[in-house]
């Protein structure tokens, strides 16, 4: 019996399941390895993988399989997907942007200056910018309405700039983006902390806060109702000013990347930046622009970060952040050569990623086991990434 | 004479195109076979199954009377068969000697220590080089030797190799007349000597003057192999392409005007090209013939603003522009088929609709946030794929890589066509793609030149410039050297001023 089903994904291309009669054991051998072949192409691999993965981890440790540690992972999500759709942008069209770590760190440090209502001269007062930007009030615009506002344009528009500058030197110097974003990367890390001097900057107002995970706007309780009243700290939240704000960005980004001219000015620069070139593609500007998107999806990151930990901190970004995101990118299913990559890959890689971190914590390990693991699963998304694409040309080619 | 080498129904196919359709040829000990056919007929493929390049889907080949399979080139070449290319494969930063030695040098020493021995490798090659009639110090370079040389230090290697087939693969294209005058000397003593020899040719009468036997292929099927005896360049030329020469090219169905397009001035750029000095006109097809390195492609990405130049004029219309860039030349009107299909041309992971929409994206958008309207894009695409004649899958969903190569140069052209051009610039139109794509493509030039466009077509094969051009320019070294009309139009006269073997045949315009 022959049974022939014309792929969506392909089109043209068909897949055969043949069951042979004579031996069905074959017959069905076959059909799972067919089966199995069609998950591994699936855009939705890696969130089967994670789902069946971290059900299958949650068998083991207890804590897994509670409704508020998994809502808590939910929540730590949406940072890192933020700064994860910028970098899927510019590695979309072939480049990488290491500086997106030093951006968050700056934009925190500088929203925090502006918006922070009391700063101790004991611990500020060697500060460079104390008495021009900042004094024992706090920052310029302490305690003003207008601060929560100002320091979150201030903050994305550093974001942007330090963008533009990368896109710039890559596309008018024509220096490598490698280099170019790892100068970056140092200079603005070290920049916010000469700016603050090493310390974090407290008081932010709380309409500021309120952008984090403090900014409830369904919250659910799972469980038995054992006391008359449920205290509010037992309920988790589901959805936040967080979730909102990074989600609107993913829809965002994704209808840039699939419905606009510019999204596919993007794919054809990542593809054969010569081909695009000379069909006219203006291939400088998208790279610039790309860059800048990526600068604000970085602020938007720190604006996150930033309102959940109620500080202004130098620090942030640092540590292994950078291979998170691009690691969460790769899972995802974007091509470090350029030309392939989706926002919604891109979640699933995030999702990928925060969830195996939690197993791996759940499990005890120490952090130094932890990161050789993430580095592992980098490297087997990479070998995954050339399977993939080997079957897919097969099929293709049959 | 023994028969030393036969394949039985050798066949090929890439991508449902037939190569190489049971093909089965012979060659004897002691004989020159020539073996003639247009570009696209399955030589190539043939040579690169007997090479172990590719790998037969049917049919089997013998060497020696026992059964011949190459896995890869080595096993062809430690099988004693040999190619000397028309790229020659040498490398340019090594001695001669050392070329002809590369993966066997011979050694001294003790156990594991062993050194390159030099004297004796210099002591062989001299003798090597003898045989072939070349008196040159082994420990030249090959990058101070001519390309004539250098042929002659490929069958050295041959010889050395102690090859009973070696293949000749158009060895002639960039040798002098002289220098293939001693080429073909060295082929008749290698067949005196008992060698067997594949000659691969598009000059038919060298080909007459020097096989014994001539096979000859069109569309992957061999048409016949016969005695040279029973050949004249008319029956060859009818077997190549199966048809009268006449209808190898589309009729002409429109003439040029005096309606200048562009004009070029007194372009220079140092060391690339120099003076150059022409214009195109409205339904004008233009030729422009040059070896490989005549600075052809350079100056088309002149024109088109990809590359700067030093001094001159390009005036496109009536717009003068000193410096422009490709996106200008797109709003001035110009195409820009490239050489490389792969290279600049397509984007080959992506699907034949957005290739093709690439130029006049922001035609299928909705101002002011450039969202792409994707049935009118995909609805465009269709119409200039169906007016080109497109074969394909569902052009949403297949990608520019699946296609064969003459469907691929279509998607280049009918991403051009959307930004309805009036020059179009085309750098080896047809280059790889089978007869009866190259057909089509003369067909679409003459439509475009109809419907008022101007086309200056590069090509290095001449043949196709005499079938379709109104006009051949002739470049040399970065400078234009020959400019021939209709009535004057010869494939001697036009290669003679490509050599500059004549100075000057005709005036520049």
């Amino acid at each position: 019996m022959s049974l022939t089903r014309s792929d969506p994904d392909t089109g043209n291309a068909e897949l055969q399941f043949r069951i042979d009669v004579a031996d069905e054991n074959r017959g069905f051998q076959e059909t799972i390895f067919q089966w199995f072949r069609r998950l591994l192409i699936s855009d939705y691999f890696i969130l089967i993988l994670t789902i069946v993965g971290y059900l299958f981890a949650a068998q083991w440790y207890e804590r897994l399989s509670n409704p508020v540690n998994f809502l808590n992972q939910l929540s730590n999500m949406w940072p890192l997907f933020a700064v994860a759709i910028g970098q899927t942008f510019v590695l979309i069209v072939a480049g990488i942007d290491l500086s997106q770590g030093s951006i968050m760190a700056l934009t925190s440090v500088i929203g925090a200056m502006i918006m922070s209502s009391e700063l101790n001269p004991a611990m500020f007062d060697k500060l460079p910018l104390w008495g021009i930007l900042i004094d024992e009030s706090g920052g310029i615009l302490a305690n003003s309405t207008w601060a929560m506002p100002v320091a979150v344009v201030a903050m994305l528009m550093t974001g942007i700039l330090i963008g533009l500058l990368n896109g710039v030197l890559i596309t008018r110097f024509k220096i490598t983006p490698f280099m170019v974003t790892l100068v970056s990367m140092i200079f603005f890390s070290f920049f916010a902390l000469w700016l603050t001097q090493s310390r974090n900057i407290s008081g932010l107002p709380d309409s500021f806060v309120r952008l984090g995970d403090e900014g409830q706007i369904i919250s659910i309780y799972v469980g038995e109702k054992i006391d008359p009243e449920i205290r509010r700290r037992d309920i988790p939240t589901l959805i936040t000013n967080a979730t909102l704000i990074a989600v609107g960005l993913s829809l965002v980004a994704g209808f840039l990347l699939n419905n606009t001219a510019f999204g596919k000015r993007m794919f054809a620069i990542g593809t054969n930046i010569r081909a695009a070139a000379i069909s006219g593609v203006p291939t400088d500007r998208v790279v610039i622009a790309v860059y800048m998107f990526s600068g604000f999806c970085a602020a938007v990151a720190s604006i996150l970060y930033t309102a959940r930990l109620e500080i202004g901190r130098p620090t942030l970004g640092e540590g292994s952040l950078l291979l998170d995101i691009i690691g969460a990118c790769v899972i995802g299913g974007t091509s470090l050569f350029g030309g392939k990559g989706s926002v919604k890959g891109t979640f699933f890689g995030v999702a990928f990623f925060v969830l195996l971190l939690n197993v791996l914590n759940a499990a005890s390990l120490s952090p130094f086991v932890i990161d050789a693991v993430k580095g592992s699963v980098i490297l087997g998304a990479a070998l995954l990434d050339i399977t993939r694409t080997r079957l897919l040309n097969t099929e293709r080619a049959s | 004479m023994t028969i030393i080498f036969q394949t039985d129904k050798l066949t090929k196919s890439f991508y449902g195109i037939t190569a190489v359709n049971e093909v089965s040829i012979e060659v004897k000990k002691g004989e020159i076979s020539g073996l003639i056919g247009q570009n696209g007929a399955g030589k190539s493929t043939l040579m690169n199954l007997i090479g172990g390049v590719v790998h037969p889907d049917e049919g089997q080949m013998r060497f020696h009377d026992s059964a011949y399979a190459p896995r890869n080139p080595s096993d062809a070449y430690n099988a004693g068969i040999a190619f000397i290319h028309q790229e020659l494969n040498l490398f340019t930063n090594l001695s001669i000697a050392e070329n002809i030695f590369v993966d066997n040098f011979p050694t001294r020493g003790f156990g594991p220590f062993q050194f390159i021995d030099r004297k004796k490798l210099n002591d062989n090659v001299r003798d090597i080089l003898q045989q072939v009639g070349l008196d040159i110090d082994p420990k030249t370079t090959v990058e101070e030797i001519s390309p004539g040389e250098r042929q002659l230090v490929e069958i050295a290697k041959a010889l050395y190799l102690d090859a009973e087939l070696i293949i000749f693969d158009e060895p002639t294209t960039s040798l002098t007349a002289r220098e293939t005058g001693r080429l073909f000397e060295i082929m008749k003593q290698l067949r005196d000597e008992g060698k067997a020899i594949i000659f691969i040719s598009h000059i038919l009468k060298d080909v007459i003057a020097l096989a014994d036997t001539v096979a000859v292929m069109r569309d992957g099927v061999l048409m016949a192999q016969e005695a040279v005896e029973n050949f004249d360049i008319n029956r060859m030329i009818n077997l190549m392409v199966g048809r009268q020469l006449e209808q190898l090219y589309p009729p002409k169905t429109t003439q040029p005007t005096e309606i200048p397009l562009l004009t070029v001035k007194d372009i220079s750029a140092k060391g690339i090209v120099k003076d150059i000095n022409f214009m195109l006109h409205r339904g004008e097809v233009l030729g422009l013939f040059g070896l490989m390195g005549s600075g052809r492609t350079e100056l088309a990405r002149i024109i088109y603003g990809l590359d700067d130049y030093d001094r001159g004029n390009i005036v496109i219309g009536e717009k003068h522009s000193r410096k422009h860039s490709a996106r200008d030349s797109i709003k001035n009107g110009v195409a820009f088929v490239t050489e490389n299909r792969r290279e600049e041309g397509l984007l080959m992971s992506i699907n034949i609709a957005d290739n093709i929409a690439l130029v006049r994206l922001p035609r299928f958008t909705n101002t002011p946030l450039q969202i792409v309207d994707g049935k009118r894009l995909s609805g465009a695409a269709q119409r200039a794929a169906s007016v080109l004649q497109l074969k394909s899958g569902d052009i949403n969903t297949q990608t520019a890589k699946a296609l064969s190569g003459g469907n691929q140069q279509k998607v280049v052209i009918a991403k051009w066509l959307l930004s309805e051009p009036r020059v179009f610039l085309m750098d080896e139109p047809t280059r790889g793609i089978d007869v009866g794509a190259k057909y089509e493509i003369y067909a679409i030039i003459d439509q475009l030149a109809a419907s008022g466009s101007g086309v200056l077509v590069i090509s290095s094969e001449l043949e196709e410039l005499i079938g379709i051009c109104d006009r051949i320019l002739v470049m040399n070294q970065g400078e234009i050297v020959g400019e021939f009309l209709p009535d004057e139009f010869s494939e001697d006269l036009i290669l003679r001023a490509a050599f500059r073997e004549h100075e000057q045949v005709g005036a520049p315009a």
